[in-house]
């Protein structure tokens, strides 16, 4: 009796196991229904500047190597070969070789070579014939001198000096291999790939729509029949048909703590996570003419800033506070806590800071009696208008009156460029969690992103010193060191570091969103419908 | 007649024309064009690829070439490229006026069939709780703006039937079909049929103190032949005045509407094609809201012979 029980549970067992096992057993099959949180102005990555082109569009592609997709944290160690199948660098780190795969095809059906690897970086570094409408990333390959190939199946990076990053560029979801036979325009209208998902159409405002790729060179996946975005620029119609049922996943990173409370009250069963985005929200100081060139009333400025509270009123508290490297856990690069303290304006006494601000702008000629009058210019958008507001009210604290300009995204770029502002609220968001690529594209002398042409020749040097690096505990130590001095420069204050949500339905899985990037994880091959 | 009508044309044909200069300078008086949107949120780019990119799009000639580029291909059927797609504007502008036309036809129908005959009530009950009633009605018409009335629609759907009417390019059943146009028409048409009916009412109100209502009620005849077929018919004039202004103010509804509704319409195109400065979209689609709404005052016009045969055009 007991031994026939005993056999009894041991087959019950048995079941369980096997249907545990088959649970977790990817289903082939379902479309994929996002909505869009725009439509974007085309559908080639490498000439975007925005996540909303990565976001439907990374499924089309491969990289050489990518962000292993299945965890959170971009970084070195996660990097995985991806159109090639191994990499490796010379002696004194000056070439990078890789391997690539064969016998992948185009979504037309034609082979993918090493030509198309030469030919995507030539386009990128301005040295093809074809050329992109607009090139962001140009200054991406600055140290890169050239792209050289050897037989079908090989293809160098050769570079000026060595650069450890260049790895973690080449993994980013902005680096797409492109087609050697497709003109750039067509691939801003009729993108073809290697990747998981086939384009199939593009309706402005409307719809972007992909299909499985049936000769995915990954045997097995894509798991999805196809993804179809659905384009609603207005966040609460499309949050209303995301708790209705109507998607299976909101836009990445795009639902707002406030709203992400309506979406859990009305959809109790979405899987939501609140996540970094690796965007900070900063002050662009015009320190080129009066009243800010005058480092102590930057400096004073900087001291008024009470983070916790931008945190606290914006996102009830989940945002982070750092400098120019996005904080840890998330961030790889942050400097510790207490190095960060010791910044003026970081520091937790908040009455203290004020105190000493005050001090600086009463030995600048103001005071209570003589307020100084500035305009904050900002986007008409409400993440930048936002802490705009929040940014003038701290100021009234320190003798500043300050007063809301807000601008359209049309004239925007062009008056900062003109330096026609006093203080600017800003957003800069960085497409990999790298040294490199913050320091050189926001910070550098001449780059056409430094807003405030902050130029620093001494700190150049670090950049420098940095980049090269190749022991991460030295290049870290580099990198705080830098970060810690342009907080003190007021170079470019940082406020802080927004968090943002995102929900799927409950039967999507293999969703993963990543921490410290938002422009790296949009493959979807490992993503399938439970249903 | 005939004169008249050909007069009517003439200055349509002249109004446009004032409109296509007035919108082509507009346009480039904006700070801004595509190119500096593209490039100036980029960042990081070489001035000379802008410059190149200035000059392929034609931008880098002077403003009385490029309207005459833009005039003489308008004329010929060619509307130019999408600045933004590349496509051929006349393939991204076309597909969307049925939708849209759809969209404001069904509004102006609701805004005509409720509109009309609920004015007739309201004037014919004067005073009544009923009048009140519809008064009100009409009042809280007038305030509720459109885009907020669409968020009103799409919460109560959700809530209430757990889904919600959003665009469905491919309605396969009547309720599909009623939930794509007929939600957002409502909610566009809300506005324009409590004006309808203010209008109705007033108009109405002032006929039906006329001598001849009182000869016609006094010869016998029904409430329902002297309110429809002797008042209405003389009160409609200001109503078609109205109804003819609304259909060309309906696009400032259309716009919020499509957007609410996440409708592919030319409305919310015509808002994005202005947010990127893609000047063949914005003409052309302003030159086809200027023709459709000249159109609309010209049919306007032939209607009031249509319904009160004393009025002679000559």
């Amino acid at each position: 009796m007991r031994s026939a029980r005993a056999f009894a549970a041991a087959v019950l067992s048995l079941l369980v196991v096997a249907t545990v096992a088959r649970a977790d057993e990817p289903k082939q099959g379902g479309i994929f229904r996002i909505y869009h949180r725009d439509s974007p102005a085309n559908a080639s990555i490498h000439e975007a500047a925005t996540y909303s082109v990565n976001v439907p569009f990374m499924p089309v592609f491969n990289n050489l190597v990518i962000y292993d997709q299945s965890k959170p944290q971009n970084s070195m160690d996660d990097i995985l070969p991806e159109l090639a199948e191994s990499w490796s660098w010379n002696e004194d780190r000056t070439a990078l070789t890789f391997k690539l795969r064969q016998g992948i095809k185009w979504h037309d059906g034609k082979p993918f070579t090493s030509a198309d690897v030469k030919c995507t970086f030539d386009m990128l570094m301005g040295k093809s014939p074809q050329k992109f409408r607009q090139n962001p990333r140009k200054a991406w390959y600055e140290e890169v001198s050239e792209v050289t190939t050897s037989g079908d199946f090989e293809a160098s990076f050769k570079l000026k000096r060595p650069q450890p990053s260049l790895l973690a560029l080449l993994a980013s979801g902005y680096t797409p291999i492109y087609p050697c036979h497709v003109s750039p325009a067509e691939m801003r209208t009729h993108p073809i790939g290697t990747g998981p998902f086939k384009f199939v159409e593009f309706k402005a405002n409307e719809s972007i729509k992909l299909t499985r790729n049936p000769d995915y060179w990954k045997k097995g996946l894509p798991h999805l029949d196809g993804i179809e975005f659905t384009i609603i620029p207005n966040r609460s119609t499309a949050i209303l048909a995301f708790v209705a049922g109507k998607f299976d996943m909101t836009f990445p990173t795009e639902v707002s703590i406030p709203l992400l409370k309506d979406v859990k009250a009305q959809a109790p069963n979405a899987v939501c996570v609140v996540e970094p985005t690796n965007v900070n929200t900063n002050i662009i100081v015009n320190s080129s003419s009066p009243p800010f060139d005058n480092l102590d009333i930057r400096r004073a400025m900087a001291l008024a800033l009470d983070r916790k509270a931008f945190i606290s009123i914006m996102f009830e508290g989940q945002g982070d506070i750092g400098g120019t490297m996005l904080p840890a856990p998330a961030g790889l690069w942050s400097m510790p806590k207490e190095m960060l303290e010791q910044i003026p304006g970081y520091g937790p006494d908040v009455n203290a800071n004020r105190e000493e601000a005050r001090k600086l702008m009463r030995e600048a000629g103001y005071g209570p009696d003589k307020h100084l009058s500035v305009k904050v210019s900002t986007r008409n958008i409400p993440v930048y208008r936002d802490p705009a507001v929040i940014l003038i009210d701290q100021l009234k604290t320190i003798y500043i009156d300050a007063e809301l300009e807000v601008v359209e995204t049309a004239n925007w770029f062009s008056k900062v460029a003109r330096k026609d502002y006093a203080l600017g609220l800003n957003l800069t968001g960085n497409a990999v969690d790298d040294p490199d690529q913050a320091f050189y594209e926001n910070y550098a002398c001449g780059s056409e992103r430094n807003y405030t042409n902050y130029c620093n020749k001494d700190i150049e040097k670090l950049f420098d010193a940095q980049s090269v690096e190749t022991d991460l505990d030295k290049r870290k130590k580099l990198v705080w060191e830098i970060d810690k001095k342009l907080q003190e420069d007021v170079a470019r204050p940082i406020i802080f570091h927004s968090r943002t949500g995102t929900c799927w339905q409950p039967y999507v899985k293999g969703i993963t969103v990543m921490v410290n990037s938002s422009y790296n994880g949009y493959r979807y091959e490992n993503v399938w419908l439970d249903k | 007649m005939f004169a008249y009508i050909v007069r009517r044309l003439v200055l349509m044909l002249l109004t446009l024309l004032g409109i296509s200069i007035v919108i082509f300078v507009l346009l480039r008086i904006v700070p801004g064009n595509i190119v500096d949107i593209l490039f100036d949120a980029a960042g990081m780019v070489d001035p000379a690829d802008k410059a190149d990119l200035q000059r392929q799009l034609g931008l880098d000639q002077p403003i009385a070439l490029q309207y005459l580029h833009w005039i003489g291909g308008l004329l010929q059927g060619d509307l130019g490229y999408s600045y933004v797609s590349e496509k051929p504007a006349l393939q991204e502008i076309f597909p969307r006026i049925p939708i849209t036309a759809r969209l404001a036809a069904f509004a102006l129908l609701f805004s005509a069939s409720f509109g009309i005959p609920l004015g007739v009530l309201s004037a014919v009950y004067q005073g009544s709780r009923l009048d009140y009633a519809l008064r009100v009605v009409s009042l809280s018409g007038l305030s509720l703006p459109s885009f907020w009335l669409g968020l009103l629609i799409l919460m109560a759907s959700v809530a209430m039937f757990g889904s919600i009417p959003i665009f469905n390019p491919d309605p396969k059943t009547f309720g599909e079909m009623f939930a794509t146009y007929c939600l957002p028409s409502l909610a566009v048409g809300f506005r324009s049929s409590a004006l309808t009916m203010r209008i109705t009412r007033s108009s109405m109100l002032e006929v039906l103190r006329q001598d001849y209502i009182r000869t016609a009620r006094a010869k016998g005849a029904s409430n329902t032949s002297v309110n429809f077929h002797h008042a209405l018919k003389n009160a409609i004039l200001p109503v078609i005045t109205v109804v003819g202004i609304e259909a060309a103010f309906l696009i400032g509804g259309l716009i919020v509407t499509e957007t609410v509704f996440n409708i592919p319409g030319i409305a919310r195109f015509l808002v994005e094609a202005i947010r990127w400065r893609d000047y063949p979209i914005v003409q052309n689609l302003v030159m086809f809201i200027a023709l459709v709404v000249v159109s609309a005052n010209f049919i306007v016009d032939m209607l009031y012979a249509v319904f009160d045969p004393r009025i002679r055009y000559s």
